[in-house]
């Protein structure tokens, strides 16, 4: 047991320990409150706003639109197709697109885009990552509404309740600890996501002003960064590296958070 | 005893679950503002009669009910019927509390709400009355905003009495509501339920003898789905006709 907890926590700290000593060097305010200057990615000088805001944009954009698909999902499976075929169905082939590496989604939407005659922009990175959340959110909150005991919705038939009555009042608040936990877990793995932004929302200096500027992203901040033969850029890339290790650190505790808040009411 | 106006008439119910039968034709009445002991073993179809009752064997996969359940004179099982409305008519107390996940006002308030109740002072009043009428005011009314599920098992349980009450059924169907409870907090079920009679008729399923002797007017007799024997709780728990109802009550069969 201390020793499985050892791995884990020695794990998590050299990772971060690692990341920090080699971006030390570059960490500074202007890394997250300039946008590069000296010429593309590869400028030593300025920060990678661009990439945050990016990043950000990108996966909340991307969370916002699969939260509004997987709730209504994951509730239509639960509560009104249960056990059909239709609902085994669909959970197989959430599966299945669970386990699709995230470049194959990245080269589906760049294949879209080009057929639609769109560019590399934020819209179709937002799409990217969508495709990429929806079957972790859905499954996530499928997972925890499973786990609601019929008697619960039971005691609000027995009311004279309709079933979205039901649906809205009761199983939606004893699942919202779980909903919380699934829509961070989601946007965790989207904002962590290089290989489907690589084509679709393309690579920029600049904080996009539209959805349909291209958008940089931090996972991509690090690869391009750290691919340059310049020991300073290099720096950067950790640096950059370390701002994400940051911010997806900080959604975990949220949703840490967020969640025993939403305990409270909830029937064990 | 005499038999009361009917409030409840079953008439040949049948009820099987993908194939194997839970209900065999039953046929009985259940009397108007009294107390209706149903008894008999584990698995004899007690909670599936109940169930039957309010319509939630509506939920169970694969079932199949044939026959009638009269409640004011109204099949229950018609197609016409609004089974929200039918559900509301008849509160249920589960056997073992089933808070919603909310405060305790809103469990109360749940079912007033969704019924149409938005008046401020209108809920408070449903309340704070269902919760004097389930003897739990005094115990929470300074914690009205906390979880439910914070409240020990017996006041869960007062409160999905109280949760029952506050949408005015006619019919209470108590599925074995105190097995899951300390004896204080039966006790305090059973008092309750006393009292309720006069203004509810409520059928009430037990598999302990002593507690369809203290509360039932009217006892029927379940085994393995069928009716063995009905009638007024005097006659029934005492002076049973049936063979197999005697061997029950002396416990050599369950």
């Amino acid at each position: 047991m201390i020793a499985s907890t050892l791995i884990i926590v020695g794990g998590l700290l050299s990772v971060f320990a690692i990341v920090l000593l080699r971006g030390a060097p570059a960490l500074s305010i202007s890394m997250v409150t300039q946008t590069p200057k000296g010429g593309y990615y590869l400028g030593k000088e300025g920060g990678v706003l661009n990439a945050i805001v990016g990043s950000l944009y990108l996966a909340g954009g991307a969370t916002v639109l699969a939260l509004i698909v997987s709730l209504p999902t994951a509730l239509y499976l639960n509560e009104y197709a249960i056990r059909s075929k239709l609902a085994s169905f669909t959970r197989q082939s959430l599966d299945v697109l669970w386990s699709v590496p995230s470049i194959i989604y990245g080269v589906f939407g760049f294949t879209l885009m080009i057929y639609l005659g769109m560019r590399a922009s934020l819209l179709g990175g937002i799409l990217a990552l969508t495709l990429l959340e929806l079957p972790i959110m859905i499954r996530a909150m499928d997972e925890v509404m499973k786990m609601i005991p019929i008697k619960m919705r039971e005691a609000s038939y027995a009311l004279g309740a309709t079933k979205l009555e039901t649906t809205v009042n009761v199983i939606a608040r004893q699942a919202l600890p779980g909903v919380v936990m699934a829509i961070l877990l989601a946007m965790g793995r989207a904002i962590g996501d290089a290989a489907s932004v690589l084509f679709t929302a393309g690579y920029s200096d600049n904080v996009p002003s539209s959805l349909f500027d291209p958008a940089a992203s931090l996972p991509l901040a690090v690869f391009f960064q750290l691919g340059t033969p310049f020991p300073e850029v290099q720096q950067r890339a950790y640096a950059s590296g370390f701002i994400l290790l940051v911010i997806v650190l900080s959604l975990s505790i949220a949703s840490r958070l967020l969640t025993k808040r939403f305990m409270k009411y909830v029937i064990k | 005893m005499s038999m009361a106006k009917p409030h409840i008439s079953i008439q040949n119910l049948n009820v099987s679950y993908e194939g194997h039968c839970g209900l065999k034709d039953i046929t009985v009445d259940i009397p108007k503002n009294q107390v209706t002991a149903i008894i008999g073993p584990s698995g004899c179809g007690k909670t599936t009669l109940l169930k039957s009752l309010n319509r939630l064997i509506d939920l169970v996969d694969g079932v199949n009910v044939s026959g009638k359940v009269l409640i004011d004179g109204v099949n229950i099982f018609d197609n016409g019927i609004d089974v929200t409305n039918l559900r509301k008519k008849m509160g249920l107390i589960a056997q073992t509390p089933n808070p919603l996940p909310m405060s305790i006002y809103d469990n109360i308030a749940y079912g007033p709400r969704i019924h149409g109740v938005k008046d401020k002072n209108k809920l408070d009043q449903i309340v704070e009355h269902c919760l004097e009428a389930a003897s739990l005011w005094n115990e929470v009314k300074n914690r009205l905003k906390e979880p439910a599920s914070r409240l020990s098992i017996g006041q869960q349980q007062r409160v999905c009495l109280a949760r029952a009450l506050a949408v005015e059924p006619e019919v209470l169907l108590c599925d074995e509501p105190t097995s899951a409870l300390d004896p204080i907090s039966a006790k305090h079920i059973e008092g309750q339920l006393l009292t309720l009679k006069k203004d509810y008729t409520i059928v009430f399923v037990t598999h302990i003898l002593r507690q369809a002797k203290r509360l039932g007017d009217y006892v029927i007799f379940l085994y393995f789905g069928e009716i063995v024997e009905h009638g007024p709780a005097e006659k029934v728990l005492t002076n049973p006709s049936e063979p197999r109802t005697q061997a029950y009550l002396k416990g050599e069969i369950s």
